[in-house]
């Protein structure tokens, strides 16, 4: 790593960015637009009911509810790099860390809202609490999902605490507002030794609170299937099967945001090359456990072939879904499996471009474990009209989704324009910095 | 009570005896009814109009009017509660004889037509509603094909009421699977989890959602229909309540249908009116269950479809699946 920087210029670097407005106000209207148009579909599905989607009897679970699963699996990479590996000691991951708390809170927000757009009484949703059921596992989910959300925030708030004293001593140009938020959320910080162990205690506690919630989040999600006797999603295995593609689809998302964050912020000498390969090998392990995992799911029933499961197999593989199976298999975890194995791939830009494949392919791997299966229902779909069986998400789905992911983007672009996208205090530690040197720091 | 339905006892070689069935129950089980009416009292009052009506033990008594208590005219609250109460002392259960359907669909016009549900005949090809749906199919390769009606099971073990996350579909002490309108959020994680394909949604407005814009929301029979829930079979609750036959049952002319309660062990054939012993017409006739290895314990039973009364004919176009038999 390059040579020690000092305070002076850590501090500069990391906020420059939250004053320097070129393109912000671009993307965040191309971000607004989006989600206009995403708004415009949900009034749309709103008048006219569910409808207006291209759902049907058969086919009643789609694009929302895959989209769910995405965004719950994107937002647990918050729990595997800052607290998993925050907790492990691994260093390298101090520059990264807020950023995937960032995605965390971002997504896990945006999943609890997909879940209003799917239902067909949105404003019965206050029911799921009057009259909710312990046993159902929609209650759980929704419990453990505002758990997340909850502890997630937490987690992205603590380590911001240290910072703002730096932010109010070179914010003084800001506006109002935003030095008043600075102060809040300060909480009286001086940076005295008494403070620094409190508050490191408390990020470790949560640190550690996050992991269970978290394994409880996307294994809850991935009950909504297998706790059904459906074929495709009837499986033992689900929990761990969805929580490791999790891992992948996050991974993938944070190298993104990396590479979106190192370049736009000026951050190269922050988030170096040493990074982008560390987060390679990263998701090399992730995939390859995904991938052992893929191949229980699918090589198992394949073998037998039990009557039932031959049809949903067969359409995978062969089928009529076989292209976007084999596609997402192979462009979304094989190929950039072995890509990653090479040191060259997990320089920056390759490492961001195999990323976006993986990010895609991870949305569609979790069409095609939700719709396939409902395409095959035990009697057949007779005296309905054909297209009761024949799904592809229309315009209304379509466009409430894209509201979905431009909202989580918008929540990440937002926060990261209101505060350092790295923890200044660690980022200093790491440069040998002392406690006392950071209180005394003036600009 | 309109229909006498009758019992046919067979006891082993003597002659058949005879005795009274769904009638005796509900009329035994209130009181007093007569002409949709309770009696709540039986001291004359102050205004000195009177009735007279049937008791309990078959003698005509003489009651004051205002005693007498409209049970036509529910409050949507009473329906709700009874709705979630089911009639006392009942198990309902349906027998379907796969040998005498003939895909004549009578049943599903009938259900179509009662429940407010979009049917192919609407002129809108994208909205078709069912309740209880008649399926083609075959048992394997070499067999023939038959016709099988195919309502809610009404599972003991009901998937379906498991994951509703409101308790909006629920399981009642008769047996019947119901579903409130009024509380269902939408979620269609109980479209999900039925394993028969028996539950339908309300994607769009309900048909002729003005014509039932001021009648009172009945739970049992899923009317008036509201746009963005579940609805599924009800097994008519609104008709058993009133001691008649559900409304597929009485529609079907073939005599493939037979209902009643699994406490009197009996069930009367919605065509010819016979009622027989339940246990015997299952023992006699290989009764089954559809998909018995996934332990739902349904509440409908099959008669397998040996001795098919009607020649097969398929309505089937070349290349379409059976995903099951
Ligand atoms: S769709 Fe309605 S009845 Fe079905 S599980 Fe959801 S809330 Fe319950």
């Amino acid at each position: 790593m390059s040579e020690k920087k000092s305070l002076n210029k850590i501090v500069t670097d990391l906020t420059k960015p939250i004053k320097n407005h070129r393109w912000f106000m671009l993307w965040i209207l191309f971000l607004l637009s989006v989600m206009g148009f995403g708004l415009f579909g949900w009034i749309t599905q709103l008048t006219e009911g569910l409808g207006s989607t291209a759902l049907t009897d058969y086919i009643s679970w789609g694009l929302y509810i895959s989209g769910f699963i995405f965004f719950v699996a994107t937002a647990l990479i918050g729990m595997l790099i800052s607290s998993v590996l925050g907790l492990l000691g691994i260093k390298w991951i101090t520059p990264i860390a807020r950023i995937a708390e960032l995605i965390a809170v971002g997504f896990a927000m945006w999943a609890g809202l997909i879940i209003v757009f799917d239902m067909g009484r949105p404003e019965r949703l206050l029911n799921v609490f009057i009259h909710g059921r312990l046993q159902s596992p929609i209650t759980w989910d929704v419990t453990v999902v505002m758990t997340y959300v909850t502890i997630s925030i937490l987690l992205y708030l603590l380590p911001l605490i240290p910072d703002m004293p730096f932010l109010k001593k070179t914010m003084t140009d800001a506006p109002k507002w935003k030095q008043k938020i600075y102060s809040i959320l300060s909480f009286g910080w001086v940076g005295s030794p008494e403070q620094y162990k409190i508050i490191k205690r408390s990020i470790k506690v949560l640190a550690v609170l996050i992991i269970p919630v978290a394994l409880a989040i996307h294994t809850v999600t991935s009950w909504l299937f297998a706790m059904t006797p459906r074929i495709g999603w009837d499986s033992t295995i689900f929990g761990p099967y969805y929580v490791t593609g999790a891992f992948v689809a996050g991974g993938a998302a944070v190298m993104i945001a990396m590479y979106v964050f190192s370049r736009t912020y000026n951050l190269k000498e922050y988030i170096t090359d040493f990074h982008f390969d560390k987060m390679g090998k990263l998701l090399v392990l992730l995939m390859l456990v995904y991938l052992y995992f893929n191949i229980n799911e699918y090589i198992v029933p394949g073998y037998k072939m039990k009557q039932g499961d031959d049809i949903h197999i067969l359409n995978l593989f062969v089928g009529h879904n076989a292209k976007l199976f084999w596609s997402v298999q192979i462009c979304g975890m094989i190929l950039p499996l072995i890509l990653f194995l090479f040191k060259r791939m997990r320089k920056p830009l390759p490492a961001m471009i195999i990323s976006i494949a993986i990010v895609i392919g991870a949305f569609f791997k979790r069409y095609i474990i939700t719709v396939p299966t409902l395409e095959h229902p035990a009697f057949p779909a007779d005296n309905v009209p054909a297209e009761y069986l024949i799904y592809w998400p229309n315009w209304v789905e379509w466009s409430i989704t894209m509201m979905a992911i431009a909202g989580a983007i918008l929540i990440v672009t937002i926060l990261a324009k209101l505060f350092p996208i790295m923890p200044i205090w660690e980022v200093a530690h790491e440069e040998g910095i002392t406690n006392e040197e950071m209180n005394e720091f003036e600009v | 009570m309109k229909i006498k339905k009758q019992l046919e006892q067979k006891d082993n070689n003597t002659k058949n005896t005879r005795r009274e069935f769904l009638k005796k129950g509900v009329l035994a089980g209130v009181g007093t009814i007569l002409a949709g009416g309770i009696v709540t009292s039986f001291n004359a009052t102050a205004s000195g109009k009177t009735v007279n009506v049937l008791g309990p033990d078959g003698k005509v008594k003489t009651v004051a009017k205002e005693h007498l208590k409209d049970i036509g005219k529910k409050t949507e609250a009473q329906l709700q509660k009874a709705g979630r109460e089911g009639i006392p002392n009942r198990r309902w259960v349906m027998v379907i004889d796969l040998g005498k359907c003939k895909n004549d669909q009578r049943c599903m016009e009938a259900c179509q037509t009662h429940h407010q549900l979009w049917t192919s005949k609407d002129g809108k090809g994208d909205k078709v509603q069912h309740h209880i749906n008649v399926h083609e199919l075959k048992r394997n390769e070499k067999s023939g094909g038959f016709f099988m009606p195919k309502t809610c099971q009404h599972c003991d073990n009901p998937p379906c009421t498991k994951v509703c996350p409101v308790d909006a579909t629920y399981k009642r002490d008769d047996g019947i699977v119901l579903i409130d309108n009024l509380r269902c959020i939408g979620c269609r994680f109980c479209v999900a989890a039925c394993p028969y394909s028996a539950r339908v949604f309300n994607w769009h407005n309900p048909k002729d959602e003005e014509k039932y814009a001021d009648k009172k929301y009945n739970v049992e029979l899923n009317v008036p229909q509201k746009r963005g829930t579940v609805t599924k079979c009800v097994f008519s609750a609104d008709r058993l309540r009133e001691g008649e036959l559900p409304y597929c049952v009485s529609a079907c002319g073939n005599g493939v249908f037979w209902f009643g309660d699994e406490n009197e062990d009996a069930v009367t054939n919605g065509t010819t009116k016979e009622t027989v012993r339940l246990s015997k017409l299952l023992k006699d006739n290989a009764a089954y269950t559809l998909m018995p290895e996934l332990a739902t314990r349904p509440r409908v039973y099959y008669l397998p479809e040996k001795d098919r009364i009607f020649p097969f004919e398929s309505k089937k176009k070349e290349g379409d699946v059976n995903h099951h038999a």
